[in-house]
């Protein structure tokens, strides 16, 4: 028998369409990001690595830059300003968050409580976080003015101080007074934040730990503590984040001053580079948070996936 | 529980007490913004007077500020430039978050780790750089220099939330309308973002707080009187010199923060769990 082969039918390729091409998962992913990741590649991606070029130029205001390796980063090293503004960073960062940590973490524990107008009273709390800094930041200052400080006048009626002392006149009253306004505006993102964590936990727990004998600190430290932690990471992390690079809260109250005593990476950037016009060096300053910012990142990134294992 | 048994003195000591001290903390600058506007000159700057409340109340503050300053205008620019830079970080965020959230790709991997980056890049690390860019592109001094830069700082924060809320949409809701015959993009525009309502509007209510209380950019971009934000000009404009205008300055204050706070008391807890999206889901 002789085997007849019908010709195969010529599968044809179906002819090509673009409406189906479109629906292809990576090609519609990629039409979808495309747009918004060029944004951001031209908005922050670009600036980063033009401000790490800027930084490596003697680089004038309205000037061409002179590529001069890292003279910029060797002057940074040698200037006794330098040197102040990354102490008295580390001092403004640690002091503040360790503040607003532990405040936030207190508040936090009182607000997990049932009480009346609750809600009301968390959106009262969280207004210093929500309110534009810089207003807020008018307030303190009239509040610490050096002739009118209501402070002081407080002081002088407790017939404590008579003169009160000048709060960001003096160098290390000024720090302590960024440090407390500081406090004061971020306070509230760690008791909110930390407060829906709480809720979080299980009252089944608690229970069972009563039922074990627990009084109220073991509860604390062996039930609620343990659970936060994770929150409580996050949460300082973005704070020392934005504690470590703020500006506003400083330009406003004290522009750096007295003698240099509260200048820190972002004021310092700033006044070298918008006041005394100089770019190159301006961008060696800001560039140079980089590292303690990247060892903070990377030990959250750590953290995190430990945790997680 | 053993708290019901307690009686009025624990529960004074361990809620009322402290929550009271927290409260009169974090308010009363705004009490003090309050009444130092409503003071005359001679009351702010007298010693003798008990400053705590207000003796002789005036509006003269707040007429000055709105007649021989450009405050007005000044309010307007900041509503403007953060209605603008919210509504494109949430169409850009929406943009990011919907293929992250439910797609694969080649490169998504690469695209969350630079939104990651952005976010946890700080402001005062690109001012330098940004503002040689925005001279060279003749932007500076335009609402459109903060207008493309404030997004920056907002794209992130919406992509991450909305990513969020785009996971809660049940994945057999898509599925029908795709065998229904919906294309990806009638998918999400007819199934998806109805659904999430919510997620924009605490990532809007987020991003306006935001950009109103952006600072930096917009102290180093505008620095011509019609184009400047409430912030920038309060502090460009009403302190000359040594001189601080106070009753002006917190009568601006207490004016730039109002709107603010009004629309977040009407969004408290979108804002809330915008806030702490972030750090509990994550």
């Amino acid at each position: 028998m002789t085997a007849v082969f019908a010709p195969a039918e010529v599968r044809r390729r179906p002819a090509f369409s673009l409406g189906r091409w479109l629906e292809r998962e990576g090609v519609f992913s990629w039409l979808m990001v495309a747009l918004p990741v060029a944004f951001l590649v031209l908005m922050v991606g670009y600036p980063f690595f033009y401000g790490i070029w800027l930084s490596l130029q003697d680089r004038p205001v309205a000037k061409p830059g002179v590529f001069i390796g890292l003279a910029n980063f060797v002057n940074d090293w040698h200037d006794p300003v330098f040197r102040q503004v990354v102490v008295n960073t580390f001092v403004y960062t640690i002091a503040a968050t360790l503040l607003k940590m532990v405040g936030g973490l207190g508040l936090a524990l009182v607000m997990n409580q049932d009480f009346r107008f609750k809600n009301l009273t968390r959106a009262l709390l969280l207004l210093p976080f929500i309110v534009p800094t810089v207003l807020s930041t008018i307030a303190w200052q009239w509040i610490l003015d050096p002739a009118f400080s209501v402070i002081n006048w407080a002081l002088k009626v407790a017939d404590i101080a008579d003169p009160g002392p000048s709060w960001l006149g003096n160098p290390h009253l000024a720090m302590f007074s960024l440090i407390m306004v500081n406090t004061w505006r971020g306070l509230p993102f760690y008791a909110i934040t930390l407060l829906a964590g709480l809720q979080t936990i299980s009252p089944e727990l608690y229970e069972a730990a009563t039922i074990d004998g627990a009084g109220r600190w073991t509860r604390f430290r062996y039930v609620t503590l343990p659970l936060l932690k994770p929150v409580i990471f996050i949460v300082t992390m973005f704070s020392v984040i934005f504690t470590f690079s703020d500006f506003q809260l400083i330009y406003v109250l004290t522009r750096g001053g007295p003698a240099n005593a509260t200048h820190v990476f972002a004021t310092y950037a700033f006044d070298v580079a918008m006041g005394a016009g100089q770019f190159g060096q301006g961008a060696s300053i800001a560039l140079s948070m980089v590292p303690p910012l990247a060892l903070i990142i990377l030990a959250m990134a750590i953290y995190m996936r430990s945790e997680k294992s | 529980m053993t708290v019901e048994h307690r009686g009025w003195r624990t529960r004074l000591l361990t809620l009322w007490l402290p929550l009271g001290v927290s409260l009169v903390f974090a308010l009363f600058p705004f009490y003090w913004m309050a009444i130092t506007s409503l003071k005359s000159n001679q009351e702010l700057y007298n010693r003798k007077v008990m400053p705590l409340i207000v003796h002789h109340p005036t509006l003269k503050h707040y007429v000055d500020l709105l007649t021989e300053t450009s405050f007005l205008e000044w309010t307007w620019n900041t509503f403007l430039v953060a209605v603008v830079s919210t509504a494109i970080s949430l169409v850009f965020g929406a943009m990011l978050a919907y293929p992250l959230a439910r797609m694969r790709f080649a490169g998504a991997t690469m695209v969350s780790f630079a939104i990651a980056a952005t976010y946890l890049v700080p402001q005062p690390l690109l001012f330098v750089p940004l503002a040689d860019l925005i001279n060279r592109l003749g932007l500076g001094d335009t609402l459109t220099s903060v207008m493309l830069t404030y997004p920056t700082l907002l794209i992130p924060f919406c992509a991450w939330l909305l990513m969020g809320y785009f996971r809660t949409v049940p994945i057999e809701l898509e599925d029908a309308a795709r065998i229904d015959g919906a294309s990806r993009l009638q998918t999400l525009t007819k199934i998806v973002l109805p659904l999430c309502g919510p997620g924009f509007i605490s990532a809007g209510i987020f991003a306006f707080t935001l950009a109103q209380n952006e600072f930096l950019y917009a102290l180093i971009f505008l620095t011509k009187t019609e184009v400047r934000t409430v912030p920038v000009g309060a502090i460009a404009e009403l302190v000359k010199g040594d001189v601080f205008y106070w009753g002006q300055l917190m009568a601006a204050a207490l004016l730039g923060s109002i709107p603010v706070a009004i629309i977040y008391s009407f969004f408290v807890e979108h804002y809330v769990a915008g806030l702490t999206a972030g750090s509990v889901k994550g």
